[in-house]
């Protein structure tokens, strides 16, 4: 049955190629801890995909329950982490998957650092790699200012004074996070809201895709 | 490009037999036993996915995600942080050398030249060499980086009492009380409660909130004279009429809510 629809498919958009390129490739010996267990340093870079599904698929569930305005947002995610059922554990599984998938994505790139991996012909992956690094950031700053408790404000008003003391672009820098010169309010929320859900999320995408493609294109790098 | 079944490919199937431009070391040529991914490879990495996940899911029952207090932008006395994995830059940024007339070499040069010499590791480390030992140079700077960003973090974080700061910040739901103001006994309250009650009755750090209480209007004519417990006796001072009015709006609150 499977493989009659898989042919119907095949037949008509030729997906065999894409199959091959995602899925029909060999495992070397020195990236498979089942031969030598030392190789599960080759596991980072994969669990670091796997919590940032984590991330994806708790963060659109979390959006069905959070207002972001400031009258309603710190109420919707106490009303989420009291009554909501399960409600602390996916907010359980966003906070602390952020803290975990910044710690996966440091030891990966430790690996791929002290392994030399990123040595030709694999330099732009490694940069890529990087840009990636700064969008996980970026997204765990802003994410920190959308439940609008105390810590999240205050930590939020330090960011953005250190952003304002940025020669020639400071202010505007500010400006633009925060919707207005000197408020941090209703409109730095909504701000904050529509970079961590849209933009960083939009370009996480395209990078981790080119990330991908690099690899699958490039081949994991060969034993030292 | 000729696609489809009976393409025949080298080792990763993006190399097929007839294209010699770019290949990466084919993996038949690496010694040793390689395995297919698909299944077999796949469904190990499922299960240390699954392994995982368990270890994580308990990390996120053991402790549920923290929520202090709804924003209070008048609160001074809070002390602000921001998540743990920016306090090393925090911390860097109250250093002498790197604040104040500094600020441009603590927050932007500095950080520009660790996180530029990063993304451009590559071209700056362009020897053939990949075994860490073989190149020291690259070797012994990521690993000062990696011991300058561990002990930021630890001196910044070392310094932060955070029981304390998480017992004074626990959620409380914001009170949703309106104080009609225009009621009679407001303005004996003004004169005589306000002070330590606060100015929506609140309570403050002398006195308790008077939001929930449940005594009837002859109690509270009586506390308001005699005190109770460490409040002392005569707070109140006015006519006679007007701590009626007083106790009268003390219940008239407490009735609404």
């Amino acid at each position: 049955m499977l493989q009659k629809m898989y042919d119907w498919i095949d037949e008509r958009v030729d997906i065999t190629p894409l199959w091959r390129d995602i899925a029909d490739h060999e495992v070397p010996e020195h990236v498979n801890p089942a031969h030598h267990f030392s190789a599960f340093v080759y596991c980072f870079g994969g669990l670091t995909f796997f919590v940032t599904v984590i991330q994806i698929l708790s963060g659109m569930f979390l959006t069905m329950y959070y207002v972001p305005d400031i009258e309603n947002a710190w109420r919707s995610v106490y009303y989420l982490q009291t009554q909501v059922q399960a409600g602390q554990i996916v907010r359980g599984m966003h906070h602390w998957g952020a803290s975990v998938v910044i710690v996966m994505l440091f030891l990966h790139t430790l690996r791929v650092f002290f392994q030399g991996a990123y040595k030709k012909p694999r330099e732009l992956n490694w940069m890529v790699g990087v840009l990636i690094f700064f969008v996980m950031l970026a997204l765990g700053l802003t994410g920190y200012l959308l439940p609008w408790d105390n810590k999240a404000y205050f930590a939020t008003v330090v960011t953005l004074q250190i952003a304002e003391q940025v020669p020639f672009i400071g202010e505007m820098a500010k400006t633009l996070l925060n919707g207005d010169p000197s408020i941090v309010g209703a409109q730095t929320l909504a701000r904050f809201f529509a970079i961590h859900v849209f933009f960083l999320p939009a370009a996480l995408f395209v990078l981790m895709a080119v990330h991908f493609i690099m690899i699958r294109k490039q081949g994991i790098s060969g034993p030292l | 490009m000729k696609r489809g079944k009976g393409m025949k490919f080298v080792g990763d199937s993006r190399v097929t037999a007839d294209k010699q431009k770019f290949i990466p070391k084919d993996y038949s040529e690496y010694p040793g036993r390689t395995e297919p991914f698909w299944p077999n490879f796949l469904l190990k990495e499922w299960l240390v996915g699954a392994v995982f996940l368990v270890g994580f899911l308990c990390l996120t029952v053991a402790h549920p995600a923290p929520l202090e207090k709804i924003a209070d932008p008048t609160d001074t006395a809070y002390l602000p942080l921001p998540d743990w994995y920016f306090l090393f830059l925090y911390q860097l940024l109250k250093y002498k050398f790197a604040s104040g007339s500094f600020f441009v070499l603590g927050a932007i040069v500095i950080p520009g030249l660790a996180f530029g010499a990063l993304f451009l590791a590559p071209f700056l480390d362009k020897g053939k060499e990949r075994r860490p030992h073989k190149r020291p140079i690259a070797t012994s700077l990521m690993l000062l980086s990696f011991i300058a960003v561990f002990w930021l973090t630890y001196e910044a974080a070392s310094h932060v009492n955070w029981e304390e700061k998480a017992a004074n910040n626990k959620p409380e739901w914001p009170s949703e009380v309106e104080i009609d103001t225009s009621h009679p006994g407001y303005a004996a309250y003004e004169n005589s409660c306000l002070q330590c009650h606060g100015g929506e009755l609140e309570g403050g750090p002398a006195a308790p909130t008077l939001i929930g209480v449940e005594y009837t209007a002859e109690e509270i004519m009586d506390i308001a004279v005699n005190g109770i417990n460490s409040m002392p006796a005569d707070q109140f001072q006015g006519t006679e009429e007007e701590l009626q009015q007083l106790a009268e709006f003390i219940v008239t609150v407490n009735e609404e809510n």
